[in-house]
């Protein structure tokens, strides 16, 4: 099997999730909008969140773009329990193609998906009074930061879909990432918290990307140095649940 | 004649049960040969095997002269599978669903499509348009999937109970296709519960129970392993039936009763002796009949007849 199969085999199995979009063209749109919903919701209802200095929109808006990116994670779960739980991951995993491309496609269209969600987010970020002050730089880099988190989070996802296995599982998996979600400086900054909670939040890799962003946008409760911290833990998590979501697929044919 | 698979004391265990424990099986190139078993047998898990799903625990298997585990890319090359569930992306329609797994199946982009046109022309889905899978009627599903699994021309083509779920009219459908398959030369080996459908279909028939092949053979030869020719009485009255068994010239012990049928059974050995002694006997004792045959045994009482010996031969060891 040469490499140039990889290659087109991973571009089928993208086009194959590019046409799920257009299949579903309402499913993205929601997909696209419900981010944008919780910023402004929270932007206008919550307004001036706790302890934080200036603008809460500055504060808020890369909160919301991190939280954005966690979130993936149950929409990369919740496709890759479908895929294995119908019978087409079979029809793959019995032809002639590059084992990996299943899930390169998948991260593909999440990515794509990703982006085109940071892209919205930041344009109604900006409506409702996000000012950046990093320049055009240091938003590429957040955008950076933000893609990795994603990439982290899509992976994790992909390893929960395969041990979980089952739909019903991703319930349980949705519940718990509200509060892993919410559990972060997303909102607010950590020293407003008691003790205990500040330090989960702090150490929640949530809240690293979110600051660094912050940082990067010359925000209010941005901190130099968080944008090691937001590549770091990225690649961790990477280093961990890559070689075990590639393990868990290569086991299914145990 | 080569043979298109080949397995030799194959083993796949799940935890501490064996679902194949040393499954030997030969199937001709060219020929349908049908895997009967009841559920739980390792039906599904040999085929899985086979399209090289599944990694074997022990033994060996070749499909299309290779193997299995070692050469899993050379196989999936030369075979094509319909699985127990339809392996479709139900969101997709019939046409992109072909195209795509053309394109894995690395034709090229217009040849995909044109095989995929081709596809849905021979099995009557060229209507469909962009209706999604997800709307098709089991029958439809099951002919996509089974073009799907067509789509490089396998030399070897893997059904795993294909006809399970289908209304009478989806399972003639299949059977027509699993006909013409079979007449243009691929080799087909198919699972399944239905004695009838191995019956039908199949040149040779396997009967698998508790992960080995505890009988092989054509039907007839299966048939003829229960012990030749029976004797079937339907009386007017089930309540003479156990009267008749008393009665009529049969070893009593070898009859089997079926009230709901108003039906005994027997296996014979003379054919001629027996059917003209029950006649008599019926006469004599004033039991009305409704019908008298001399009969072959079924693929089901074979089915139960060796599929119990094979229970007890395990017991008893």
């Amino acid at each position: 099997m040469s490499a140039a199969y990889a290659l087109t085999d991973s571009w089928t199995m993208t086009r194959r999730e590019l046409a799920h979009w257009a299949r579903q063209p309402v499913r993205v749109v929601v997909g696209l909008v419900f981010p944008v919903m919780l910023l402004v919701m929270f932007g206008y209802l919550v307004g001036g969140g706790r302890g934080v200095r200036g603008e809460y929109v500055d504060y808020l808006v890369p909160g919301m773009l991190a939280l954005t990116m966690a979130f993936g994670l149950e929409a990369t779960m919740i496709a890759v329990t479908r895929d294995l739980d119908k019978g087409v991951i079979d029809r793959f995993r019995s032809m002639p193609m590059a084992n990996g491309a299943v899930l390169v496609g998948r991260s593909a269209a999440d990515m794509l998906q990703s982006a085109l969600s940071l892209a919205v987010m930041i344009a109604v970020g900006h409506a409702i009074g996000w000012r950046t002050h990093g320049g055009v730089a240091g938003l590429l880099a957040a955008v950076g930061l933000l893609l990795l988190f994603r990439f982290a989070m899509l992976w994790i996802g992909i390893h929960l879909a395969m041990v979980a296995g089952k739909p019903e599982m991703v319930q349980a998996v949705q519940i718990l990432v509200w509060p892993v979600g919410f559990l972060s400086n997303a909102f607010a900054t950590p020293d407003s918290m008691p003790g205990w909670l500040g330090t989960a939040v702090a150490w929640n890799p949530l809240s690293h990307t979110a600051t660094a962003v912050r940082d990067l946008a010359g925000a209010p409760g941005g901190e130099p140095g968080h944008v090691w911290a937001a590549a770091v833990w990225p690649l961790a998590l990477l280093t961990v649940f890559f070689p075990l979501a590639v393990r868990r697929f290569a086991r299914l044919s145990r | 004649m080569t043979d298109a698979i080949v397995t030799e004391g194959l083993r796949k265990r799940y935890g501490d049960k064996d679902a194949l424990d040393g499954l030997d099986l030969r199937v001709a190139r060219g020929s349908v040969h049908a895997v009967l078993g009841p559920n739980g047998a390792g039906k599904t898990t040999l085929v899985r095997v086979l399209s090289t799903l599944l990694r074997p625990d022990g033994g060996r298997a070749e499909v299309a002269g290779r193997d299995v585990a070692r050469e899993a890319y050379e196989v999936r090359l030369r075979i094509g599978l319909l699985g127990q569930h339809a392996a479709l992306d139900e969101e997709l329609d019939g046409r992109q669903n072909l195209e795509m797994f053309g394109r894995l199946y690395h034709l090229g982009a217009r040849p995909a499509r044109v095989r995929a046109d081709e596809l849905l022309e021979r099995f009557g889905l060229a209507g469909t348009g962009r209706k999604p899978v997800r709307a098709y009627s089991g029958g439809m599903r099951r002919r996509l999937d089974l073009a799907a699994s067509l789509i490089r021309d396998p030399e070897v083509l893997f059904l795993d109970e294909p006809t399970t779920g289908l209304d009478p009219r989806g399972r003639a459908e299949v059977w027509a296709a699993v006909r013409s398959l079979a007449g243009a030369g691929t080799t087909v080996l198919l699972t399944t519960q239905y004695l009838e459908e191995a019956d039908q279909l199949a040149d040779r028939i396997c009967l698998v129970d508790g992960g080995r092949v505890v009988a092989d053979g054509t039907a007839d030869e299966l048939k003829a392993r229960t012990g030749g020719d029976r004797i079937d009485v339907v009386l007017r009255d089930a309540g003479q039936l156990g009267a008749a068994v008393a009665l009529l010239p049969l070893d009593a012990a070898t009859v089997s009763v079926d009230t709901d049928r108003r039906l005994l059974s027997a296996p014979v050995t003379d054919r001629m002796a027996a059917l003209s002694g029950v006649v008599r006997a019926l006469e004599a004792a004033g039991l009305e009949a409704e019908d008298v045959v001399l009969r072959r045994p079924t693929l089901d009482e074979v089915f139960l007849h060796l599929t119990d010996d094979g229970r007890r031969v395990k017991e008893a060891a």
